[in-house]
């Protein structure tokens, strides 16, 4: 089981990951939003994974580590506002710069680009 | 001794005087911007009497004990005679500034940075710990960069300053290197416990690099060669700026510094050829270039840079004798150089220049001024019966026993002669040049004499020259001695203070000097000449040019690392991250650890390949974002799932409710950004960012998998243990976050809330793009409450707070807590919002989200603050557990006032963000046409 967890959690830091490093800004929100999935589950996972022992006195026989699961529970609801606080700006830079490229401008075209490198600095 | 606290502070506190004061006359603003450093001088001189009995005083104020840092002072003999000089010498530059400064300046700004940094001159010298005196010195680079530049209209002020400061600052850095260094070998940064240890500093290997450091610091701020040249190009400065920083106190600071640092720091052969030879070298190239100046104050500050190479020298020797010569130039160089400034800025302030080609007999119109100046300049030529004559003689003294160069040693007396000859050709020019030599040539107005009291500061400091030149040991001997018995760190030696040692070597080395001196003067015509065959060169353009030659470089730099664009910094920061935790994890022998692993059931493997499935066909489809954020909601209501399995409920429904809100945010947030997506990643690049997401991929993973695999020694069981009878709830997960680890869920809902409300700020000017089709060119939908949504979401409202209620309550001892129940109430909330509208909500639910959100951390902060009350520490909380008729035995606990504050900063927070956004769709907006 544990090996399903980590390839399950490493699939979705590859996936986040590779949409981070897109272009646009909602894709890197998407990205960002797997990317917690998976910093979440890993973390959860660093109290290591137990069946049927839920961290409630008296409900189960032994108990899974509930410090993990305090961090990850108050990490899921920051990453909430997080992911929202983004998004909000991909608008307001969208709004303000006419375009949803994270870099605020939209990329050159090849034919630009070898006009700009064969001009030189000013 | 809380007094000595006061000292450096009764000035920092006189610097609003000033600023206050200057509504009123210039005269009155001058006498009360005096008050308190004259205050200080007289507390100083209090202590005089003890200190001269080789008393030393002590004070401190803990600040971070633990590391050392205290705020912490000393007065002893070195100290005692810098703070005279400092506040001595700044009381007559106050004075002698009321009468110089023009009625368009602003005296009150001069006279404030001018105790701001009387107070940060004597912060250096009473300093007692390593640290603070740094602190000190950079606030004498600061303010005398204020001052320097107080004529901020003229260029050379500007660029004086700037010089000034990036010279002084740069030094400053390496002594701020040096200092911590020397801290931290010798384990302490008290300076009495360095001034200790000597012998230890000098043995340790740190020893070169810390010297090296500190003598660097000191140089630049003591205008030694090659940092020289910013000196001159601070005489852009007033006047009265030129005497007090740049004579008499400020560049003795690198002086002081090495005075203080001696008993530390000296006495060996490196010391020795540092210091002694830039002494030397800085000696003779400031008296040679002084010759040759045309403007007063730039041959007075060539004549200060050559005077203080001396002293450098002086320290340099490695002889205790020389050490005490060195000290008593200290005090006479400060007397005959403010007093020739003081001067020269009289002849500026009444001929209207300064150029000597164009001053000349000024003797018939200003003789009363001209006869001080004369005497302060033989005072610095080394006229006998003059100050400057005794410490000169003694510095010639110690030349002739300098053994350390070996068979060369004998070029330093010889050198020192020379030396002696240029300044006495300087000084003649001084005297000959500005008060004889024909007459005046084209000044702008008839010189005069200055108004009586401006001539005052002059007169006591050339009374001083002469005092001391003739009753030395009466005048001075006791601060000399008790000055160089601190730098020292032991007693001083023997030495005699009398004016006349009998026909001596050192005495025909004057006489020669003398003599040598005027006869260079004398044909000072085919000197000039000589000189002017070399091409001039600028040091203030070379500077200028070796800047802009920096700032280009750096610049290019930029221009290649920092293009601007995001998407390349994520990609080098990510790839960066994936070398540093690669290369560890390869020191990991094998992957799988000792713990064994849970079987595999269909369920999970069922799972997995949804969670697979859905999260590839998120990057698959990620341009259609739509559909991207349908298979997201997936990968998402999976993870819930993963939380369930592996037992944490309140994980599992937190991260549901937290899905949902998600959703509905990142839909509301598509309508106003474009609906898809452009191809424009080039194939390369595509296959570079897969590349290293797989990477990455694989790293986490395998990290994660050899963490479970291993056994856990968790502090966790601590948790447990106490949850019930510490915290009084037996959901640990709940107890640990509004008890245990309380004042970090505190900060985070503090967090959450800035978070909101910035999201609030981003919203409110926000210029929108509204597209009015979808892509398709559909128009939007009309019907937008459907009933049957309507209808429903109304009644489960009532339902939906209930459970909420019912989740908060229960949270304390059963999954659950005021995280879930806020995100559960939130989603009730928008699901009214989704249903009927903005316009039907806000007639109906009146509630301000932000005035929540404050109530909701005010009243987690409350509930901690409450135990202080009962008198324990922050956050404890309190239960008990009562009984009701009816409802049976139930228990009250603090904690759930805490996780009310939770509660409500979460509702607010979620509601802020989401309804402010939804609510932008309903305001009638201009619909703007993106520019593509």
């Amino acid at each position: 089981m544990e090996g399903l967890y980590a390839f399950c959690v490493g699939l979705l830091t590859a996936c986040g990951i590779f949409l981070t490093l897109r272009g646009r800004s909602f894709s890197v929100v998407i990205g960002l939003t797997l990317l917690s999935y998976a910093v979440n589950l890993f973390l959860f996972a660093s109290g290591r994974l137990k069946l049927n022992a839920a961290a409630v006195l008296g409900e189960s026989e032994q108990y899974s580590d509930p410090l993990p699961q305090a961090l990850v529970l108050t990490a899921i609801v920051i990453g909430f506002a997080m992911t929202a606080f983004a998004v909000i700006l991909a608008m307001r830079a969208r709004a303000d710069l006419g375009n949803d490229h994270v870099d605020g401008n939209l990329p050159k075209l090849p034919s630009e680009v070898s006009n700009k490198s064969s001009g030189g600095n000013k | 001794m809380s007094s000595l606290i006061w000292l450096p502070f009764l000035p920092l506190l006189g610097t609003l005087v000033p600023l206050l004061s200057a509504r009123y006359s210039r005269t009155a603003c001058a006498f009360l911007t005096a008050a308190l450093p004259a205050l200080t001088l007289l507390l100083v001189l209090l202590h005089a009497g003890e200190i001269f009995q080789g008393e030393r005083f002590q004070a401190a104020l803990p600040w971070i004990p633990a590391i050392g840092l205290n705020l912490s002072f000393r007065l002893d003999g070195l100290a005692l005679l810098f703070a005279i000089l400092i506040l001595g010498i700044g009381l007559l530059v106050i004075l002698y500034a009321r009468y110089y400064l023009s009625e368009k300046d602003s005296i009150g700004k001069f006279y404030a940075y001018l105790i701001l940094f009387m107070f940060a001159m004597l912060g250096v010298v009473l300093s007692n710990n390593l640290i603070q005196i740094w602190f000190f010195w950079e606030l004498t680079s600061i303010s005398s960069f204020l001052l320097i530049s107080f004529w901020g209209h003229k260029t050379e002020a500007r660029k004086g300053a700037r010089m000034a400061l990036t010279v002084t600052g740069a030094g400053g850095l390496a002594l701020l290197a040096g200092l911590l260094i020397l801290g931290n070998t010798v384990d302490s940064f008290n300076l009495q416990d360095i001034l200790d240890s000597g012998d230890f500093i000098k043995a340790s290997a740190n020893y070169p690099i810390i010297v090296v450091l500190i003598l660097i610091g000191a140089f630049t701020k003591s205008a030694q060669f090659p940092f020289h040249f910013w000196l001159p190009n601070a005489m852009a400065a007033p006047t009265p700026v030129s005497a007090y920083l740049h004579s008499a106190t400020m560049v003795k600071a690198g002086i002081f510094l090495m005075a203080r640092f001696y008993p530390a720091l000296a006495d060996t052969n490196l010391w020795f050829l540092i210091v002694s030879l830039t002494g030397l070298a800085t000696f003779l190239v400031g008296a040679y270039i002084a010759i040759f100046q045309h403007d007063l104050k730039g041959l007075l500050a060539n004549s200060t840079i050559s005077h203080l190479g001396l002293i450098t020298l002086l320290l340099g020797m490695g002889t205790d004798l020389a050490a005490v010569a060195a000290i008593f130039h200290i005090i006479n160089h400060a007397t005959f150089k403010a007093s020739l400034f003081m001067a020269a800025g009289i002849i500026d302030h009444e001929s209207g220049s300064r150029d000597m080609r164009q001053l000349n007999g000024l003797w018939k119109y200003m003789p009363y001024t001209a006869t001080l100046a004369m005497v302060a300049s033989a005072s610095m030529a080394g006229v006998p019966l003059l100050n400057g004559f005794l410490s000169k003689e003694m510095f010639f003294t110690e030349t002739l026993h300098q053994a350390s160069l070996g068979s060369l040693s004998w070029f330093i007396p010889v050198l020192a002669t020379l030396g002696g000859v240029f300044a006495v050709a300087y000084s003649t020019r001084f005297i000959h040049d500005v008060f004889f030599n024909g007459e005046p040539i084209n000044l702008p107005k008839t010189p005069h004499e200055p108004p009586r009291y401006m001539r005052v500061p002059v007169e006591i400091l050339v009374a001083l020259c002469l005092l001391v030149g003739i009753f030395p040991s009466l005048v001075v001997g006791d601060l000399l001695y008790a000055a160089a018995s601190a730098a020292l760190n032991t007693p001083a030696p023997e030495y005699s203070l009398a004016i006349w040692h009998g026909f001596n070597f050192p005495l025909l080395m004057s006489v020669v000097a003398l003599v040598g001196g005027l006869y260079m003067y004398y044909n000072r015509t085919h000197l000039f000449k000589f000189q002017a065959q070399f091409p001039a060169s600028d040091p203030k353009l070379v500077f200028e040019s070796v800047v802009q030659y920096m700032t280009n470089k750096a610049k290019s730099i930029i221009a290649v690392t920092e293009n601007g664009s995001l998407q390349r910094y994520i990609f080098f920061t990510l790839a960066f991250a994936v070398v540093m935790t690669a290369s560890s994890l390869m020191k990991l022998n094998t992957t799988a650890g000792q713990r064994p692993e849970i079987p595999v059931d269909a369920l999970s493997i069922t799972c997995a390949v949804l969670l697979t499935i859905s999260a590839l066909a998120t990057v698959l489809w990620h341009r259609r974002r739509l559909v991207a954020l349908l298979t997201l909601s997936v990968v998402g209501l999976i993870v819930s799932l993963a939380f369930a399995q592996f037992s944490a409920p309140d994980l599992a429904l937190t991260q549901l409710s937290v899905e949902v809100v998600t959703v509905i945010l990142l839909i509301l947030a598509l309508f106003f950004l474009p609906q898809k997506t452009p191809k424009e990643s080039s194939p390369r690049r595509v296959v570079r960012d897969l590349g290293l997401a797989s990477l990455i991929g694989g790293v986490v993973g395998t990290i994660s998998y050899a963490l479970m695999t291993r056994p856990l020694d968790t502090i966790s069981t601590f948790f447990t243990a106490n949850s019930k009878t510490g915290g009084g709830g037996t959901n640990v997960v709940n107890v640990i976050l509004v008890d245990f680890r309380g004042f970090d869920t505190l900060g985070e809902i503090t967090v959450l809330g800035i978070a909101a409300l910035g999201i609030y700020k981003l919203v409110a000017r926000m210029k929108l793009f509204m597209p009015s089709s979808d892509d398709n060119g559909l128009a939007w939908s009309t019907d937008r409450h459907p009933i049957l949504l309507a209808v429903i979401s109304q009644s489960l409202l009532p339902l939906a707070l209930l459970v909420s209620a019912y989740i908060f309550l229960r949270g304390h001892n059963l999954p659950g807590g005021g995280f879930i129940a806020g995100l559960i109430t939130s989603v009730a909330i928008i699901q009214q919002y989704v249903a009927h509208g903005v316009e039907w909500i806000k007639t109906r639910i009146k509630l301000d989200y932000q005035i929540m959100i404050g109530s909701g951390i005010g009243i987690a902060t409350l509930s901690g603050l409450g135990s202080w009350v009962f008198g324990h520490t922050f956050l404890t909380t309190w239960f008990d557990y009562f009984y009701l008729p009816l409802i049976g035995k139930f228990e009250l606990a603090s904690a759930m006032i805490f996780d009310l504050g939770v509660y409500l900063t979460v509702v607010g927070a979620t509601m802020l963000i989401l309804a402010n956004l939804g609510q932008l769709t309903t305001s009638e907006r201009p619909i703007q046409k993106e520019h593509d």
